[in-house]
């Protein structure tokens, strides 16, 4: 079971996103498959909350769900206060693919600003905005370049660009760096660190890297599979400026230690 | 160093076969020739030598099978000797069927693209409409050509639109074909992108499932372009056109011009490759617009 929290009865307007006895079940050829089951969960804002567990546990759904690519079929969610469904509507998040998925006859500034031809953005504010985003992150001269013209990890750079491009507060972000090596996936995490400190934005972060997730959260939800549940939310005790090298500090492997613990509980490997 | 590479990779594979095709095509109208031309000798009482016998049997004036000499200087004759308004002139003859065939062509790609939008967006017209789309590809052409030429005579309608429209018979269904899947191409992350910026169906066709599409609208052009040429030709056919591919073919037939039909020939397949040539020219042009890598 997962830990059950006790959930204000009124939201709190710090409140981003919040789930409670949240469930999940996808009708197959082969009976119901329950890919999330009772998860309990308060975002506040500001949070960087990191989703880990082996495949199969039901944090990309959880994300899905939350952005409304998903409907529950139990329990309550709300985002910003909203139901998933009014949140898209009034396109209150960024959601940052594990595939960079830019529009390969699109330059990168034209996929930026993909998201603002869509809302309706002026030219002129459109052009502010994609200086501003692609600034932001590291890609300032590359805009008249196409997708394929750059690396895997500046790709995914430009999709996170395209997804802050519109100013949400909530930036969803499913295993953006799964495909990428680990030298750069170091330097991704560094910058985004950094990017969560200048925005504020809150980041809800779905990972199966023991290590990012410690590195990059303020908290950890662990969730372990068949049914797709929370075994655990680890608060981090680490400060928010952080260093590549506060990984090898015994407080960092602690964390690291309680969420490698927290997964072996939910027994996935037996099964 | 890339000319000689060029030559290694491009032009000595193919002159080779060429050439094989060209001595294959001599020998074999050698011996269509040959008992036809033994016929003539016998009444005319002549003996010839070996090499005379063969001279002949490459210059009859109606071949079974003409020497590729003998087509070449009829194409040439007929394609840069003759004013392009005389009835003898293959230009003249090639610009009339191209006229027709590049009208159905362009009705064919239209109605192929608003068929395929119709089946992506509306579900039930994929289940009604299709079976009549493929159905309308199996029945022969040579049947419908005819039927359709008649039907549109008795309403006074005929030159130009009767062949276009057998054009466009033709041409539409690869078009719909390759313009549903390319469609339907785009990934379904591409798909929940858009979804998460809350764009309109209007929104998601344009910005995504078009451009998505561009790519198959060209390959399936190339196709219905030869189709299109096709069914001009064959459109000429029943109608007893006096000017056009089709109807050189038919005279040629009738008076048993060998050389006449084969020139023909060269003329609707030289024409074919330029349009397939032209079509795949304008992808590469698009596509390199939109950011495709060069080649």
């Amino acid at each position: 079971m997962g830990t059950a929290r006790e959930m204000p009865v009124n939201e709190t307007a710090s409140s981003v996103v919040s789930a409670r006895r949240l469930g999940l079940t996808f009708e197959t050829n082969d009976g119901p498959v329950h890919a999330l089951s009772d998860v309990d969960l308060e975002v506040k804002r500001g949070d960087f909350v990191s989703f880990i567990g082996p495949s199969g546990c039901g944090k990309t759904t959880f994300l899905r769900v939350i952005a409304d690519l998903e409907k529950a079929t139990s329990g309550e969610i709300t985002v910003n206060g909203m139901t998933p469904e009014e949140a898209r509507k009034s396109r209150s998040y960024g959601y940052v693919f594990q595939a960079p998925a830019l529009y390969p006859w699109r330059t990168i500034e034209k996929n930026v600003a993909l998201p603002l031809e869509i809302m309706g953005y002026s030219k002129a504010d459109r052009d502010g905005r994609i200086q501003r985003t692609l600034e932001l992150v590291n890609l300032s001269g590359f805009g008249k370049k196409y997708p394929w013209q750059l690396s895997g990890g500046m790709q995914q750079r430009a999709s996170i660009a395209r997804a802050l491009a519109f100013d949400a507060d909530l930036l969803l972000m499913d295993e953006p760096f799964g495909a990428l090596d680990e030298i750069v996936r170091d330097h991704l995490n560094e910058q985004l660190l950094k990017l969560w400190a200048r925005t504020e934005k809150t980041i809800c972060f779905v990972t199966h890297s023991i290590p990012e997730a410690v590195y990059l959260s303020t908290r950890i939800v662990v969730m372990s599979p068949r049914p797709g549940r929370v075994t655990d939310i680890i608060e981090s005790t680490l400060p928010r400026e952080r260093p590549l090298d506060i990984r090898e500090t015994p407080e960092f492997l602690a964390i690291a230690h309680r969420v490698r613990e927290g997964l072996r509980a939910g027994h996935s490997y037996e099964e | 160093m890339q000319t000689e590479k060029l030559v290694q990779d491009r032009i000595l594979p193919v002159a080779v076969i060429v050439l094989a095709i060209v001595a294959i095509w001599y020998i074999g109208a050698h011996f269509m020739n040959a008992p036809f031309q033994r016929d003539l000798d016998r009444r005319a009482n002549v003996t010839s030598t070996a090499a005379d016998f063969f001279k002949k049997t490459m210059s009859q004036p109606k071949p079974i099978l003409p020497a590729p000499h003998q087509v070449v200087s009829n194409v040439f004759e007929n394609t840069f000797l003759r004013s392009v308004t005389s009835n003898r002139s293959l230009v003249y003859h090639s610009w009339v069927t191209l006229s027709s065939t590049a009208v159905g062509f362009g009705f064919g790609t239209l109605l192929g693209i608003l068929i395929a939008v119709g089946i992506v967006h509306v579900t039930t017209l994929e289940r009604s409409l299709m079976p009549w789309i493929i159905a309308s590809q199996t029945v022969p052409i040579l049947a419908v050509a005819p039927m359709v030429i008649v039907v549109l005579g008795a309403i006074n309608i005929t030159g130009l639109i009767p062949k276009a429209f057998i054009s466009t018979y033709l041409s539409f269904f690869p078009v719909a074909v390759g313009m549903v899947k390319g469609l339907r191409s785009p990934e379904l992350i591409q798909l929940d992108l858009m979804r998460t910026y809350h764009a309109s169906t209007a929104q998601t066709f344009w910005k995504l499932r078009v451009p998505a599409s561009i790519p198959f609208l060209f390959t399936s052009m190339k196709v219905a372009v030869a189709a299109s040429l096709v069914g001009a030709i064959v459109g000429e056919l029943p109608t007893g056109a006096v000017a056009g591919i089709g109807s050189k073919l038919l005279a040629g037939s009738y008076y048993s011009q060998t050389i006449d039909i084969w020139a023909a020939l060269i003329a609707g397949s030289v024409l074919a490759a330029l349009l397939v040539a032209l079509v795949g020219l304008l992808g590469r042009i698009v596509d390199r617009s939109m950011g495709g890598r060069s080649a």
